[in-house]
């Protein structure tokens, strides 16, 4: 992992002090709220529905266990016991008090931890892909570029107020897993012929009111050019970009106004002029970053583990959660593990203090002392031992948090929705429960097999139902709860925007026509192996679309 | 000041609603010119004299640094008990719905 050097340590230390100054003269009344909204927004104070939440960043969604344990002791002591886990593999406390919030700060920077530019119109959080460094099928760890953007990014002077928010992400697989193309920037790694490094750069991707897929604009950028690269990327934004109008101001809407070819042209006339200069990365910074993410001591192992396959046939619950919830790892005879937060009843994304402490513990018995956030908000071990699975899937289970449903239909991205965003139209969380109690059975789960559903409360779409399998979205029709459902939607390689399928259901009865999507799709599939969006994908809307409203 | 509460009746009412500046909760302006984290307690006046009656007690709570932006709320008091007219005040005076137990 990354460790702070005296530069980054000494901004957040500063940062934290900074903003203990500007909170004690809020509460004094030195400022107004006018004066204070934008300094508690800079560091990630947002006032919600019923008091204030904050906003922690969590860089590429990589945690250390002190980190986590961290946060576990700050869900303890400052907030209610519990934490939700963002879909922009973030952390956000929904009970934070204005008076403890710079203790809150104090606090995380003792452990490399920040909420600089959680929000506001600047460049937010760098994502990556949740299992870069671990990943079979990966080229290089993405991490090493995600931070790299981060430093680069970070209080940079020219980007502190562009038009709107700035999302970038970075996948180092082929198989994308950090939904690249719904990102203002997303890069790709590839290798060229000649076995170099370098990025696929695609801009203009983004969900909200407006949701859209990026646009590739350089098919291979040599890797020492990527901060000068994305430097004109964000200087043709920042001159060009929309600042009359919110809803028109971010990239998205100025490349699909401009075009992607001219927007790529002024990217490239830009770039030009600045590719040489202090922004070229030096390959000893590049190395030195390298070293940071340098793969952990794993032993040697061979690529079956007997050990493990006897338990898996002697223990159905054990077989079912390692088939959902265990991918490849590239060491063999290691697992990549998804520890589920989307346990029935509970709210998907929320783990409480108890549960963050004993994933910590996990993590150092059983991963190196390492965890990820996933995107789909649940947590990662990444380099779990395939002979220790039995006894971390013990383990999980002792704190509600062996749920065998990772990719599965009850692993339900969903945003806080209207029980605690002050922006929500709908109420999100209560329809993904709802959704999960009639989808219970465990062996049917499986039988439907990967099926992506996403809920957000509003079309800002924090809980990027654009991008679900089944999506589902929540609106406002006289004063009553209403959801529109879209089919189609994938974050991943085949990215693609949902298509809404006919009017909006109540509330009441939005599991009901998940339940007949569903029903559609096992009649409809042609082989069991068929997934929805796959079955979707070869017969079109139009089965679904009958056979949902036929009952209606 | 505030006219007295008016239970039992069926009637739009208006309340005054605010977050508290300390740590974010939703507060009602009561009567007696405290703010409650209660919508029970909230002072409740004919709809048509919230602005006057009620605004400018918002305002000065305002000024204070007590509250966070004061607004009005439509309010129904069938049953004996005060309800928010819009389901985002419902929520905001009952809510979250969800399980928050840990």
């Amino acid at each position: 992992m990354y460790q702070y050097d005296t530069y980054d340590k000494t901004l957040v230390d500063q940062r934290a002090r900074q903003y203990r100054d500007q909170a004690e003269r809020r509460v004094e009344g030195d400022l107004t709220e006018d004066e204070f909204r934008p300094l508690r927004l800079m560091n990630g104070l947002y006032q919600e529905l019923h008091s204030y939440m904050m906003r922690i960043n969590i860089p590429y969604g990589t945690l250390s266990s002190a980190q986590l344990r961290k946060l576990a002791h700050v869900a303890r002591t400052y907030d209610r016991g519990y934490g939700h886990f963002t879909t922009r593999q973030n952390i956000q406390f929904n009970w934070v008090t204005l008076e403890q919030s710079p203790d809150i700060l104090a606090e995380l920077a003792g452990v490399e931890m920040h909420a600089i530019q959680s929000s506001g119109n600047c460049i937010r959080n760098v994502t990556a892909d949740a299992f870069a460094g671990a990943a079979a099928d990966e080229i290089e760890d993405s991490r090493i570029w995600a931070e790299i953007i981060r430093q680069w990014s970070t209080l940079h002077p020219e980007f502190a107020f562009l038009p709107r928010k700035f999302k970038i992400a970075v996948t180092g697989s082929p198989n994308d897993r950090a939904a690249i193309r719904v990102h203002d920037i997303g890069v790709a790694l590839h290798l060229n012929a000649e076995g170099e490094t370098g990025f696929e750069v695609v801009v203009g991707g983004g969900q909200g009111r407006t949701p859209m897929i990026a646009k590739t604009i350089r098919e291979f950028l040599p890797a020492r050019h990527l901060l000068s690269y994305l430097e004109a990327i964000l200087r043709v934004y920042n001159q060009f970009g929309r600042r009359d109008n919110k809803y028109k101001a971010r990239i998205k809407i100025l490349v699909h106004e401009i075009g992607a070819q001219p927007f790529a042209e002024a990217v490239e006339k830009e770039w030009e002029q600045i590719k040489d200069s202090a922004l070229l990365l030096p390959e000893d910074e590049v190395a030195r970053i390298t070293s940071f993410f340098a793969p952990p001591q794993l032993e040697k192992l061979g690529p079956t583990a007997p050990a493990f396959d006897a338990k898996r046939l002697t223990d159905r619950a054990f077989a079912a959660w390692a088939k959902a919830n265990v991918v490849a790892h590239k060491a063999p005879g290691y697992g990549i593990v998804t520890i589920s937060l989307k346990a029935p009843e509970r709210a998907p994304g929320d783990a409480t203090h108890t549960q963050m402490d004993a994933i910590a513990d996990l993590a150092d018995h059983f991963s190196q002392g390492e965890i990820r956030v996933t995107h789909e908000q649940n947590l990662v071990l990444p380099h779990v031992k395939l002979t220790h699975l039995f006894g971390l899937w013990q383990a999980l289970a002792h704190h509600e948090l062996a749920t065998a449903n990772a990719g599965l239909a009850t692993d339900i991205v969903s945003c806080p929705g209207l029980d605690f965003c002050s922006l929500a139209s709908a109420r999100s969380i209560p329809v993904a429960q709802r959704i999960g109690r009639q989808l219970s059975d465990i062996e049917r789960l499986h039988d439907i097999g990967e099926l992506r559903i996403k809920i957000s409360g509003c079309v800002n779409a924090c809980g990027h139902h654009h991008v679900g399998h089944i999506g589902i979205l929540g609106v406002e029709k006289k004063g009553e709860e209403f959801y529109q459902i879209t089919l189609g939607g994938d974050p991943g390689t085949d990215a693609a925007i949902g298509n809404i399928i006919g009017p909006a259901f109540a509330g009441d009865r939005v599991a009901g026509a998940v339940e007949n999507l569903i029903d559609t799709y096992l009649a409809q599939r042609s082989t069991n192996a068929e997934r929805f969006i796959d079955t979707y994908r070869r017969i079109g809307a139009q089965p679904f679309k009958e056979n949902l409203y036929a009952t209606a | 000041m505030a006219t007295a509460k008016q239970p039992m009746t069926t009637d739009t009412l208006q309340a005054l609603t605010a977050n508290r500046l300390i740590d974010g909760l939703v507060v009602y302006l009561t009567e007696t010119g405290e703010w409650s984290t209660r919508v029970d307690d909230a002072a409740l006046v004919p709809a048509e004299t919230g602005e006057i009656v009620l605004a400018a007690t918002g305002e000065q709570a305002v000024s204070t640094n007590h509250v966070v932006a004061p607004y009005l709320i439509d309010v129904e008091t069938g049953g004996g008990e005060v309800n928010p007219t819009r389901f985002r005040e419902r929520i905001r005076a009952f809510g979250p719905t969800v399980n928050t137990s840990v």
